[in-house]
């Protein structure tokens, strides 16, 4: 059974990784920009609704609700400071000054919270009967343990998915935030305010990013300032995985991505896993270099 | 009084001086078209209007109102639509959905009254609704491309190079459609490289050479002009 539990638990990570995942294809898909702090946003959804869980002994949902709403205004106050004047300044310049504001966040959540590490409370659990703490299911008599922060995590994943979906192929704004990603000035024409739908996206990626953050450090509950940043670089590479811009691509390239790294980590080596995560993504973007659900656009002349 | 007129404008792409301190009008329900060769300035006039780049001074004056600091995605609400040079459709969404996009300043419960419209204008797009705009031939992107502007119901609609990279069979089906749209009451801004089809369809044409305007007339007298003959009708 462990081969069966090391593919959960990678599609659990991978479920994480996909979420971040879709805050960086959605940013880029319509400001053509990787926006490098968006791991940042995740440790700060962590911290807030640590601090409301705890400091402030408020519910669990309404702690999440809370760390969406702080990294909603957070992604849309990033984007109108750091790189809403740079709209039309070489992409190297908005790299850089992603990257700057990602340092920026680090070191603002040291000064305010401290390098010590925080203990992430478990939500997922609940008293059984004998007054013992349940975390998970078990299932096969007892040989595979699924714990409860694994199936929320991958069903939280799957409705976000399902709904985001419907939002961009049905939703009025999402149709206009595909036309931005397409063709700015034409979307104009169309009387799209493109500044309106960039500040949206933001808000999507940054409310989803503080969800993730909560249920990575439910899966891991380390939290320091640094916590989002190495997760942030592997959904990064998971977006690029599956194709940057695309969300059912975010969704693949997360999940494949998770479970490679969890079989890595259980079957070769704990210190390789990443380096194997990595060595894959060369191989796929030697053979595919737009992804594995990239698509290149077909344009006439 | 016209629907737009344009009064001295300069326009500017960093240093070069693209449009130099031009002005017409067009008046409801008229075909004018600005001709002129590559490079005259007549995109960037069409731009300028739709507010995709600004003049540097003059003003433009659309149905009584200055169009001076409205952004460009407040325009096309104020009855102005544009077909962008090279037809720029959405090609990754379908017909129906760059139509749509079309509507977007639009009040929900108008738009399937537009859309029927449209496709009774275009029975092609109506049997492609479903398909990818960027599997569309250049002709039926074309048909696309003014659907779509007809989408917001415009009391001006100016086409940038309709015709560039038609076949010509493509061509004269696409004048027609310009004609028909003329008859049933549209007024039409028509930027063309296509001089002899546009002057022949067109009620007044400007011409411009190198950001100014160097003559202006009726249709006829310019397809009549020895100059304009030289110069852009090929003797």
């Amino acid at each position: 059974m462990s081969l069966l539990d090391s593919i959960i638990n990678g599609i659990s990570l991978g479920s994480i990784y996909a979420i971040i995942a879709l805050g960086y294809t959605m940013v880029y898909g319509i400001a053509k920009m990787l926006n490098f702090a968006h791991g940042d946003v995740i440790m700060v959804g962590a911290y807030v609704c640590f601090f409301a869980a705890t400091r402030f002994g408020l519910n669990p949902l309404v702690s999440v609700l809370i760390a969406m709403v702080v990294c909603t205004l957070l992604g849309i106050t990033i984007e109108k400071l750091a790189y809403a004047p740079l709209r039309s300044a070489p992409s190297l310049a908005v790299l850089i000054t992603a990257i700057g504001v990602s340092y920026f966040l680090q070191n603002l959540a040291l000064l305010l919270w401290s390098p010590n590490p925080k203990v992430f409370p478990n939500f997922f659990k609940k008293i059984a009967d004998d007054g013992s703490e349940l975390t998970g299911i078990n299932l096969f008599g007892g040989s595979l343990r699924i714990s409860y922060v694994t199936l929320v995590t991958i069903l939280v994943c799957v409705v976000i998915m399902v709904a985001l979906t419907v939002f961009i192929n049905n939703g009025k704004l999402g149709k206009a935030m595909r036309a931005c990603s397409e063709d700015k000035d034409t979307a104009r024409l169309m009387g799209i305010n493109v500044n309106t739908t960039i500040s949206v996206t933001f808000a999507i990626g940054s409310g989803l990013a503080a969800i993730a953050g909560v249920l990575l450090c439910s899966a891991y509950p380390t939290l320091v300032p640094t916590t989002g940043s190495m997760p942030g670089i592997k959904a990064f590479t998971a977006a690029v995985f599956g194709g940057i811009g695309s969300v059912p691509g975010a969704l693949l390239g997360g999940l494949t991505l998770g479970v490679i790294e969890i079989l890595a980590k259980a079957y070769i080596s704990t210190q390789l896993s990443d380096a194997v995560v990595f060595a894959v993504l060369i191989i796929v973007l030697l053979v595919k270099p737009s992804g594995l659900l990239g698509r290149k656009i077909n344009e006439k002349v | 009084m016209a629907l737009l007129e344009v009064n001295y404008i300069n326009v500017y792409y960093g240093a070069i001086h693209a449009i130099k301190g031009i002005s017409f009008y067009v008046n409801e329900g008229e075909i004018v078209t600005l001709i002129g060769a590559n490079g005259a300035g007549k995109s960037t006039t069409l731009k300028t209007i739709s507010g995709i780049m600004h003049p540097a001074t003059g003003n433009i004056v659309f149905d009584g109102k200055d169009l001076h600091g409205v952004p460009a995605h407040k325009i096309v609400s104020m009855g102005l639509a544009q077909v962008p040079e090279g037809r720029r459709v959405f090609l990754n969404m379908t017909v129906e959905e760059n139509l749509e996009m079309g509507a977007y300043t639009q009040p929900n419960g108008t738009i399937s009254s537009s859309l029927e419209d449209v496709y009774e204008r275009f029975p092609r797009l109506k049997e492609r609704r479903r398909q990818i705009a960027g599997t569309l031939s250049g002709g039926e992107q074309q048909m696309l491309a003014m659907g779509r502007a007809l989408m917001s119901r415009p009391k001006l609609m100016m086409l940038d190079e309709p015709s560039m990279g038609l076949a010509p069979i493509l061509v004269q089906q696409i004048f027609d459609i310009i004609k028909e749209l003329h008859a049933s009451g549209s007024t039409i801004l028509l930027v063309e490289q296509n001089a002899q089809k546009a002057l022949s369809i067109a009620d007044r044409g400007y011409v411009l050479e190198t950001g100014n305007i160097v003559t202006t007339g009726t249709g006829q007298e310019l397809l009549n002009s020895d100059s304009i003959k030289k110069a852009y009708l090929g003797g």
